[in-house]
């Protein structure tokens, strides 16, 4: 069973809006539980841990709008997350604006950038927008190295980003950059939701499935692609953003096309028919990242080893899995009852 | 009213619609015929902007819809189903038709509310009672038979409430039982919607059974128009279909 098949349900307006409300609820829970994880847990590495798959996980959540939602594969998509960790640091060490303003700013020009290019890459079909994305990620990528004066080169942005407080806010303290990123993380994820879960979402459905048929039921195929294109940016932005608020900076790595396969892996091995499946990616790939790279220098091999195993043995990501699986065990109780 | 002035398309060298003129009255059921090759498909490509013409007009009560994108021609009320069943897979058949009338309603953009929308539920609900599609609502579309396939594909087409229904070839691939079924209910569908229907057909049973209108086509031109009665007689379209030696006594 899919996602789609699992919210097959009609609804009648009041119904929706009780969804609408369940699922603010239950985000509204999630992060509640997330910020008082450190009443609980006083490690500081789970805090960081918790950071970094906030980053990640808005990132792969991200582009799995893209490929899972759309079918549209970019190996692209990481110059987002890049763009977003220097276009915030080189704001604040620049111009030293506040914080949200150096967001938001981050985030305009990321709409920017991502529509200029979308326009370019949407045009184009399978194979052809997967390397044209990468193309222009190598490009955002030399660029960084080659602007020694602005980025700082392949040192990246030296010197810390500074981060004044604001609105009672420090990002420069670790638990206060937790619970901001909880924050980032929950909203961007229920906007993601919702994203999915409107008519627009059933429209790129649509698209993925048959783009050729949906332009013959009058959808503007392009400009629907364009839209999922710059709001996935967006989100991919915002990740790289909490990225250069965690570690104090902007690495070329961030905008490199590894960026990118990371996040094709993390789909793959979370899956693309569910919604949380590239969250639920995300963390095992950090703990896979993080437990392999202690025990051996060989980790690309585990790791290989790993994809393997989903690509050829599954054959699907692991939510992908667990879904199917449930589906299949529910509807064998049907059958028995 | 559906009027198709001097319309043509080349590939290359070969014309595979040359200088085309038809009218297509309101209301009017009628089928385009023509051996392999002559046309047919082009020709519904033309129309509903899959292909741009090299010139000639489409005009849809007046307007001009030559060279319009697909979705703009849709938009105007010239709706199409396709030769293979153009469907959506991952889609149930309920998902499908409420998706489509948000399209038609050009809610599909809509970001800020929940899918589905109420508004488009009785529309979609009608389509699927149409079209005997009801009681597979939650089927997804690629568990369908191929039969059912096609039916949602003129669903599909059906639920947008155009003027003008382009059927490409609907029993193709279909069994003989099957295909009069098909047939039967593009009649109906025809009759109870009180729509303009162009549809293309191989089997000549099925064709001059029902079509009230016909026209053949021949390596892009118009070869024959007319009455179920004068086609058969035709002998340009005898020829066309069965070679010279054959004229003599035998009918289409």
């Amino acid at each position: 069973m899919t996602e789609l098949q699992a919210e097959q349900a009609l609804e009648v307006p009041h119904e929706a809006k009780t969804r609408r409300n369940r699922d603010a609820v239950i985000a509204l829970a999630v992060f509640v539980v997330l910020a008082l994880l450190p009443a609980v847990f006083s490690s500081k590495l789970l805090l960081d841990f918790v950071i970094r798959c906030a980053a990640y996980g808005l990132f792969a959540t991200s582009l799995n709008l893209l490929v899972g939602y759309t079918g549209l594969i970019s190996f692209g998509h990481g110059m987002f997350f890049g763009l977003g960790a220097y276009g915030f640091g080189l704001m604040m060490q620049k111009t030293g604006v506040p914080v949200p303003v150096a967001f938001v700013a981050t985030l305009a020009i990321t709409l920017v950038v991502a529509l200029v290019i979308g326009a370019i890459c949407v045009r184009l079909k399978e194979i052809y927008f997967a390397f044209v994305t990468l193309a222009f990620q190598m490009l955002i990528h030399s660029t960084i190295l080659s602007w020694v004066s602005l980025t700082g080169g392949d040192q990246g942005l030296r010197g810390g980003i500074p981060r004044p407080p604001f609105l009672g806010i420090d990002l420069s303290n670790q638990l206060h950059l937790y619970v901001a990123s909880c924050a980032l993380l929950v909203i961007g994820l229920f906007l993601m939701h919702r994203i999915a879960q409107s008519p627009f979402g059933y429209t790129l459905r649509m698209i993925r499935d048959n783009a050729t048929r949906a332009s013959f039921i009058g959808i503007d195929v392009w400009r629907a692609k364009l839209t999922i294109f710059v709001l996935a940016a967006l989100f991919a932005s915002t990740g790289g953003i909490i990225m250069a608020l965690f570690v104090s900076g902007a690495y070329p790595e961030f905008a490199y096309w590894t960026i990118s396969g990371e996040g094709i892996f993390i789909n793959m091995l979370g899956g693309v028919t569910t919604f949380l499946g590239p969250m639920v990616g995300t963390v095992l790939l950090l703990i896979l990242n993080d437990t392999v790279t202690r025990l051996t220098d060989y980790h690309g091999l585990v790791l290989g080893i790993v994809i393997l195993f989903f690509a050829i043995g599954l054959r699907k990501g692991l939510m992908d899995f667990v879904v199917e699986w449930y589906a299949q065990r529910r509807n064998g109780a049907r059958e028995r009852g | 009213m559906l009027e198709i002035r001097s319309l043509s398309k080349s590939f290359g060298g070969v014309k595979a619609t040359d200088n085309v003129t038809l009218d297509f009255a309101d209301g009017s059921l009628t089928a385009v015929i023509g051996p392999n090759g002559a046309g047919k498909s082009t020709f519904f490509n033309l129309i509903t902007g899959a292909l741009k013409p090299d010139a000639g007009q489409i005009l849809l009560n007046g307007l001009d819809l030559a060279g319009r994108t697909p979705p703009e021609i849709v938009r105007h009320g010239i709706g199409r189903a396709f030769q293979v069943a153009s469907i959506f897979p991952s889609l149930t058949v309920q998902e499908t038709m409420l998706a489509a009338v948000c399209a038609d309603q050009r809610k599909a953009g809509l970001l800020h509310r929940r899918f589905p929308l109420a508004e488009t539920r009785d529309r979609a609900e009608h389509a699927m009672e149409l079209l005997g599609l009801a009681s597979k609502r939650n089927r997804t579309a690629a568990t369908l038979s191929h039969g059912d396939q096609k039916l949602l594909d003129i669903a599909l087409a059906l639920v947008l409430d155009p003027k003008v229904l382009l059927l490409d070839e609907p029993t193709a691939g279909m069994g003989t039982e099957e295909r009069w079924r098909m047939i039967e209910k593009v009649r109906e569908l025809w009759e109870t919607q009180k729509i303009t229907v162009v549809f293309i057909e191989h089997d000549m049973d099925i064709v001059f059974k029902i079509a009230p209108e016909i026209v053949v086509l021949c390596y892009g031109r118009i070869l024959a128009t007319g009455k179920p009665d004068a086609i058969r007689r035709n002998e340009a379209v005898i020829e066309a279909y069965l070679g010279t030696e054959h004229h003599a006594g035998i009918t289409v």
